[in-house]
């Protein structure tokens, strides 16, 4: 097993007629990905570098079966290719896209709390299950099948981890990028919960970085419910307050979000804390050989 | 995005959220007509994106327009220093002049993003002129929220309940109604990320009024609010991140002495912070993005390297989309343009990393190569103390 995504994923990449939809639809391909093409509204019933594309979603979903959707389409039509693609009854909605305004993000929300699907991101590098499905714009490559599940607001700094677990040979049940905005779909405790009940992820691998609270949440979630070891870092030590780290989310506001009180939080929740980020996969090996 | 007092207060004005009469001067002279026209006693306050102005003598009362005048000469020209700016004081260029106000009750409100729940809140107090921070921590209680539905915004009997709750009654009650409907249809229409009116005063001649305004925005919507964006004050920021900013790079300037060059926000702080466990301290946050080209990377090392406390750089990059031949072209033009000598440490992974590789060893760059981001973190601290 693993979470949210597997060998019977299939995918609809919406903007697939962009540089980066066209680009990141064959790259997934290539992973072993079944792609079943993309959307792009006006250009439906052509193909696009060997992809058939649609008009809507929906088309997708009837005429291939997508049951997850990839989205590549500029911040602002975003939002609605995100409430599409819940529209269109697809469970699984990834949306990369950088720079979504929030009000946006905030109406968008709202609409997927009426429908059944869970959005990961925005503002993420995807999700993968590796040697099934990548499903995102994460170097396929660095990662290893195996039973550590890795959860994420930020994106390279969840290659490095994947780096360096693959390096000491422990490899990877699902990693999920939940995204750096301030409004998400999908949250910690959300994939914290999902692995908790994953039997092959044995340990959870957790990053989490200044602004908000969704490390505390987690930190809450992990001392009520999780009985797998969570080893955490939280990147923005030496962060200014006040400034945006450039993710829209990482942010020191009022005092509030800094890495201390969530590195505290975690400690308290019985989560083993890495000091370093050149120290996790090492500590992610100590705490599975202890 | 941030904008000045004066920008705020004619945005809530558009929006009929009422504030006191008054105009912007950069000129004493200016300060004084803007004075008479007010007539009384006026209010001269300093323009910059930073609170504590008033203790540290940016705000000045005057009982006349020859008043005004010499407040505005004290004040333009100066360089504000408070908790809030920078160590060596923001310059200040401007001048509100407006209408003092009597007040009899001082007010907070504000809206923004309540993350945790996904959608905007309206805080409320009746201890309005200190930092809500300051309230939230020693009087909770005394902090009344409303949250707007994410779809349909906010309702008047939230607006009602909390005028009622902030002990406005009567005239008082209706203004203040009305104007926190208007306050929070300004943030939505405008896409803040926050409109802070503290303090909201209540006068003595019964008036609901702004006596003080901080709106910021969505960096990620200004595409769609151009009126908002050409509010845009650079002079307010350091000028390595406006130079920064006109190449889509996200740079902040800090203290340290070690420059860093990465790709990604998260990986970018996690450097600052290794190179701060290393013993060094960063000074810069630059992430170049996911896919730089190599022109971008040619601007940010530029820059970067334009910082004169930098004495050694830390380029750490995990590739995934971003090729290391790109971000070795970029480097290696970067240097060739201005004859940098800067030691730089290199630790990258990815697509074509040794190619990358290749092309910064026959470059002529004093590079040093790392190992992994410790290695790096420890090898560039090391150059930084220029112990090599």
């Amino acid at each position: 097993m693993s979470i949210l995504v597997d060998k019977t994923t299939r995918v609809v990449v919406q903007g697939i007629t962009g540089r980066e939809g066209a680009f990141h639809a064959a790259r997934c391909k290539e992973y072993g990905t079944t792609v079943v093409g993309g959307v792009t509204p006006g250009k439906g019933g052509t193909t696009h570098e060997g992809f058939p594309v649609w008009n809507t979603v929906t088309e997708a979903v009837v005429a291939a079966g997508a049951n997850c959707a990839l989205i590549f389409v500029p911040p602002p039509a975003a939002a609605d290719a995100i409430m599409e693609a819940a529209a269109a009854g697809v469970p699984l909605v990834v949306c990369i896209t950088e720079g979504i305004p929030v009000n946006d993000m905030v109406r968008a929300r709202q609409y997927l709390a009426t429908t059944g699907s869970r959005l990961i991101g925005p503002n993420c590098p995807g999700i993968i299950t590796p040697g099934q499905a990548k499903i995102g714009i994460m170097p396929g490559h660095i990662h290893k099948p195996g039973a550590v599940g890795v959860v994420s607001r930020s994106g390279t700094l969840t290659y490095e981890v994947v780096g360096q677990l693959t390096s000491r040979g422990l490899g990877q049940s699902t990693c999920v990028g939940i995204g750096g905005d301030p409004v998400t779909g999908t949250s910690f405790v959300d994939v914290l919960a999902l692995f908790n009940t994953d039997p092959e992820t044995s340990a959870i691998m957790m990053i989490g970085e200044i602004g908000g609270a969704a490390e505390e949440e987690a930190a809450a979630y992990i001392e009520a419910h999780v009985k797998k070891p969570v080893i955490a870092f939280i990147c923005g030590q030496t962060a200014p307050p006040g400034r945006r780290m450039g993710h829209a989310g990482a942010i020191i506001a009022g005092g509030k979000g800094t890495a201390a009180e969530k590195m505290k939080a975690l400690q308290a929740a019985g989560a083993t804390l890495v000091r370093s980020p050149a120290d996790m996969g090492a500590t992610v090996a100590k705490v599975l050989a202890a | 995005m941030k904008i000045h007092e004066y920008q705020a207060k004619a945005l809530l004005r558009e929006f009929g959220v009422p504030v006191p009469a008054g105009d912007v001067a950069d000129t004493p002279a200016g300060a004084r007509a803007i004075a008479e026209r007010i007539g009384g006693r006026v209010v001269v306050k300093a323009q910059v994106h930073a609170g504590g102005r008033g203790k540290a003598g940016g705000i000045q009362l005057a009982d006349d327009p020859a008043g005004a005048e010499s407040a505005a000469r004290q004040i333009i020209g100066m360089r504000l220093k408070t908790p809030q700016t920078p160590p060596e004081g923001i310059e200040v260029r401007k001048v509100l002049v407006e209408a003092a106000s009597v007040v009899e009750r001082e007010l907070y409100l504000s809206v923004t993003l309540d993350r945790g729940r996904g959608t905007h809140v309206v805080m409320a107090s009746e201890a309005g002129g200190m930092e809500i921070e300051e309230v939230a921590a020693r009087t909770p209680e005394k902090i009344l929220r409303e949250w707007a539905h994410p779809a349909l915004g906010l309702q008047d009997f939230q607006a009602r309940r909390l005028a009622l709750g902030l002990g406005l009654a009567g005239e008082a009650f209706k203004q203040g109604t009305v104007l926190i409907r208007n306050l929070f249809r300004l943030y939505l229409a405008k896409d803040c990320s926050l409109a802070e009116i503290n303090p909201l005063v209540v006068t003595t001649d019964g008036r609901v009024l702004a006596l003080d305004a901080k709106l910021n925005f969505d960096d990620n919507a200004l595409y769609r609010q151009k009126d908002v964006a050409a509010l845009r004050d650079v002079h307010e920021e350091d000028p390595l991140d406006v130079e920064a900013s006109k190449f889509s790079l996200n740079y902040i300037k800090l203290d340290g002495n070690v420059g860093c060059m990465v790709n990604g926000a998260g990986l970018a702080m996690a450097t600052m912070d290794i190179v701060k466990q290393a013993g060094g301290e960063p000074a810069n946050f630059l992430d170049v993005g996911g896919s730089a080209s190599p022109e971008q990377i040619e601007n940010a090392f530029r820059i970067l390297s334009s910082d004169p406390s930098v004495k050694a750089a830390f380029i750490n990059v995990f590739g995934g989309i971003l090729r290391v031949d790109r971000l070795a072209e970029g480097i290696i033009r970067a240097v060739r343009k201005l004859g940098l000598t800067l030691p730089v440490v290199l630790r990258a992974e990815g697509t074509n990393v040794e190619i990358g590789k290749k092309m910064l060893a026959d470059s002529g760059l004093a590079l040093t190569m790392a190992d992994d981001m410790g290695d790096g973190a420890r090898k560039v601290v090391a150059l930084a103390r220029g112990s090599r």
